[in-house]
C-alpha cells in the first residue's frame, strides 16, 4: 500500500558550536547528523535512542524552532526552511508540539483558558465566545474539565497539566505533532491515560507523530514504524513488526534487549553493551557504533555506513547487517 | 494573597506603615503644615523649635515644619518618577539585550557597563551640568543612573526565561517577538523587578538628598529635604536642630524603602513558590 508522504526529510544536520569565545573558536558538536527520513500521513514515527542522541534536536529542527546547518525539511513538498515569516506562521498551524516537561512548558502566570486560546489569537474572525466554546470543547476533549477554565497551571498534576499542553498544541487543527518525550515526566499509571488520550486524537482528528521517546513499551504500544538513532544519526528505521521481530542493526538489538519485560522465566539473551556513548563533541570514525559494537570488524572502523534500504522499507546503516529473524 | 504575605512579614508591615505615612503627609501636606513653606519672616530667623514653629525656622524665617512637610512632595515625586523612569528604561533594553542577544546584547550591555563605571552621584552630577539644574532633569539624572540596575536584573530574567518550552511553543503557534516577550516573558520577571524598583526608591530618595545638599536639586526655593539640609548646615553649630528634622524625614523614607524591600524579596523569593 502506497501512503502519501506528508513530511520528507533529507540530510538534516545540526551542528552546535560550544565554548566559542575570543580566544578559541569552539568545538563542533554534532547534534543531528545527515538524517533522511518519511513521514506519512497518519503514522507514528517513534524516534528512540539513547539520552542525548539528537531526538529532541531532530523534533525541533523539524518544526524549524532551531535552525538547520544543513539539509532539508518538506512539508507536503514544501521547503519549511524557505518560507517566508508570513507562510511560516500560517503553516506552524499544521505543525505542533507537546514537550516534554509539562512543568516549564506552561506559562505559570496565565490559566488554562489563556494558555489554550493563545492558538486561536490569530484567528481574527472568531468571536471572544466563540473562542471560549472552542476551549472548553478541546478541553472536553483531552479530560479537562469546564470549571478549570479560569485555574493557572500550579493548581494541576503532571498528568492533568499533560493534557492541558496537549490541548494547546492540538486546537490550531494541526496534522502534524511532534511528541517531544510526552510521558518521561509522568507517573506510569498516567502515562497510560495519557498515551491511550494521543491514540485517540490521533484517530479522531487524522494526526501524524513524530513520536520521541526513550521508554520502548511505550513506543512498541503506539508507534507504526520506528527510527534508531543513535550520536545524531539514524541506524535503523523499519516498522514495529520488523524491528521487534528481528532488528537488522547491532545497535537496536542491543537497545532492544535492555528493555524489561513482564515476561517470567524469559530467557536472559540480553546483548550487553561496554563502554559510554562517545562524546558528540568527537565521534569516532567510520561506523559510529563501532566502539560498542560486538560484531565490529575493520571496515566498520574506516569506512561509515550508508544509510540504506535492505528491503522494502528496511533502512539500516550497518557494514554487516544481523541476519533476518 | 500577595498583599497578605507581605503584611504578615513584620519587617513588610513596619515598611508599609511607613512608606503608607509617608505618601499620606505628603498628599495631605496644605492640611498638616502651620505655615506657607516659602514665606520668609524676617522677624523669627532661625529660631529654636517652638510652639508656634514646631522645628523652628530657618536663616530666611521659614517655617522648617512645614517644609518638611512640603518637602516630602518634591522628594517623593522626585524619587518615584525617577524609578519609574529607570524601570520602563531599563525593562527595555534589558528585554531586547536579553531576548535578541548577540550583537544587540553586546552593544546595550556594553554601554550600561560604561553608565555603571561611573559613581552614581558623579554621573548625576555630570547629567546635570550637561542639562542644566531643574526639577525634572533631576528626574532624568537619576533616572539614567540606575536604569543599568534594571537592564541587568531584566536581562538574566529574560536569558532563562526565553529557554522555557512555553516561549518555544507560543512561537511554535506562529506567534511574534513582541507578543512573546510581553505575553511571556515580562510577566514573569516582575518579581526581581518590584524588589529593584522599591531598594532603588530608597536609592533615588538618598541621591537627590545628596543633589540638593551639593545646590544641584529641585532648585531654590523648592523645599526638598536636600536643600532644607543644605540650608540649614551653615547653622549647625548655632542650631543644630536645624539639620536634625529633614535628616530624619531622610532616614525614614529611606528606612521604610529598605525594610519593604527586603520585605519584598523574602515574600516574592521563587524558591518559595
Amino acid at each position: 500500500m502506497k501512503q502519501q508522504t506528508i513530511l520528507e526529510v533529507k540530510d538534516l544536520t545540526k551542528y552546535f558550536v560550544v565554548g566559542r569565545s575570543i580566544v578559541s573558536s569552539g568545538e563542533v558538536v554534532k547534534a543531528v547528523d545527515g538524517l533522511s527520513f518519511d513521514l506519512f500521513q497518519g503514522e507514528t514515527l517513534s524516534f528512540v535512542g539513547e539520552s542525548g542522541c539528537g531526538k529532541s534536536t531532530t523534533g525541533r529542527l523539524v518544526l524549524r524552532l532551531i535552525e538547520a546547518t544543513r539539509g532539508t525539511v518538506s512539508y507536503k513538498g514544501r521547503d519549511v526552511a524557505k518560507l517566508s515569516g508570513g507562510e511560516l506562521r500560517k503553516l506552524r498551524r499544521e505543525m505542533q508540539i507537546i514537550f516534554q516537561d509539562p512543568w516549564s512548558s506552561l506559562n505559570p502566570r496565565l490559566t488554562v483558558g489563556q494558555i489554550i486560546g493563545e492558538g486561536l489569537r490569530r484567528n481574527k474572525e472568531l468571536s471572544q465566545a466563540e473562542r471560549k466554546r472552542r476551549v472548553l470543547e478541546m478541553m472536553e476533549t483531552v479530560g479537562l474539565r469546564p470549571e478549570q477554565y479560569g485555574r493557572h497551571p500550579h493548581e494541576f498534576s503532571g498528568g492533568q497539566r499533560q493534557r492541558l499542553g496537549i490541548a494547546r498544541a492540538l486546537i490550531v487543527g494541526p496534522k502534524l505533532v511532534v511528541a517531544d518525550e510526552p510521558l518521561s515526566a509522568l507517573d506510569v499509571s498516567v502515562q497510560a491515560q495519557v498515551v491511550n488520550l494521543l491514540a485517540r486524537l490521533k484517530r479522531e482528528m487524522g494526526l501524524s507523530y513524530l513520536f520521541i521517546s526513550h521508554d520502548l513499551a511505550v513506543v512498541e504500544h503506539i508507534s507504526d514504524r520506528i527510527a534508531v538513532m543513535y550520536l545524531g544519526k539514524l541506524m535503523e528505521l523499519a516498522s514495529k513488526q520488523a524491528i521487534y521481530s528481528g532488528p537488522r542493526h547491532p545497535y537496536t538489538q542491543a537497545l532492544f534487549s535492555a528493555a524489561p519485560t513482564a515476561e517470567v522465566g524469559r530467557p536472559a539473551d540480553r546483548v550487553i553493551l561496554s563502554g559510554d556513548v562517545p562524546s558528540p563533541l568527537n565521534p569516532p570514525p567510520g561506523c559510529r557504533f563501532h566502539t560498542r559494537c560486538p560484531h565490529a570488524q575493520d571496515d566498520c572502523r574506516r569506512l561509515e555506513p550508508e544509510f540504506r534500504p535492505l528491503e522494502s522499507g528496511h533502512w539500516v546503516a550497518c557494514h554487516h547487517p544481523l541476519a533476518r529473524g | 494573597m500577595f498583599l497578605k504575605r507581605l503584611l504578615k512579614n513584620k519587617i513588610g508591615l513596619i515598611g508599609v506603615i511607613v512608606i503608607g505615612l509617608n505618601i499620606a503627609v505628603a498628599l495631605a501636606a496644605p492640611l498638616l503644615a502651620t505655615h506657607d513653606p516659602l514665606t520668609i519672616n524676617l522677624e523669627a530667623q532661625a529660631v529654636p523649635p517652638s510652639a508656634q514653629h514646631w522645628f523652628g525656622t530657618d536663616e530666611y524665617g521659614r517655617d522648617i515644619y512645614s517644609r518638611v512637610i512640603y518637602g516630602s512632595r518634591i522628594s517623593l515625586y522626585i524619587c518615584l518618577l525617577s524609578v519609574v523612569l529607570a524601570t520602563v528604561g531599563g525593562v527595555a533594553t534589558g528585554a531586547a539585550a536579553g531576548y535578541f542577544g548577540g550583537l544587540v546584547d553586546n552593544v546595550i550591555m556594553r554601554c550600561m557597563d560604561a553608565l555603571m563605571s561611573f559613581p552614581a552621584i558623579l554621573l548625576a552630577i555630570a547629567i546635570l551640568a550637561a542639562l542644566g539644574p531643574n526639577l525634572y532633569n533631576v528626574i532624568i539624572a537619576l533616572g539614567v543612573v540606575y536604569v543599568p540596575r534594571f537592564a541587568r536584573i531584566v536581562r538574566s530574567s529574560v536569558l532563562s526565561l526565553k529557554e522555557k518550552e512555553f516561549v518555544e511553543a507560543s512561537r511554535a503557534m506562529g506567534n511574534g517577538n513582541i507578543y512573546i516577550i510581553f505575553r511571556h516573558i515580562l510577566p514573569n520577571c516582575t518579581a526581581p523587578l518590584i524588589v529593584q524598583a522599591t531598594a532603588s526608591l530608597a536609592y533615588a530618595i538618598l541621591a537627590e538628598s545628596s543633589l540638593g545638599f551639593l545646590g544641584l536639586g529641585a532648585p531654590p526655593p523648592a523645599p526638598s529635604w536636600g536643600n532644607i539640609l543644605s540650608d540649614a548646615r551653615n547653622f549647625m553649630m548655632e542650631n543644630p536642630m536645624m539639620t536634625v528634622f529633614p535628616g530624619v524625614a531622610i532616614t525614614l523614607a529611606v528606612l521604610g524603602f529598605n525594610l519593604l524591600g527586603d520585605a519584598l524579596r523574602d515574600v516574592l523569593d521563587p524558591r518559595l513558590k
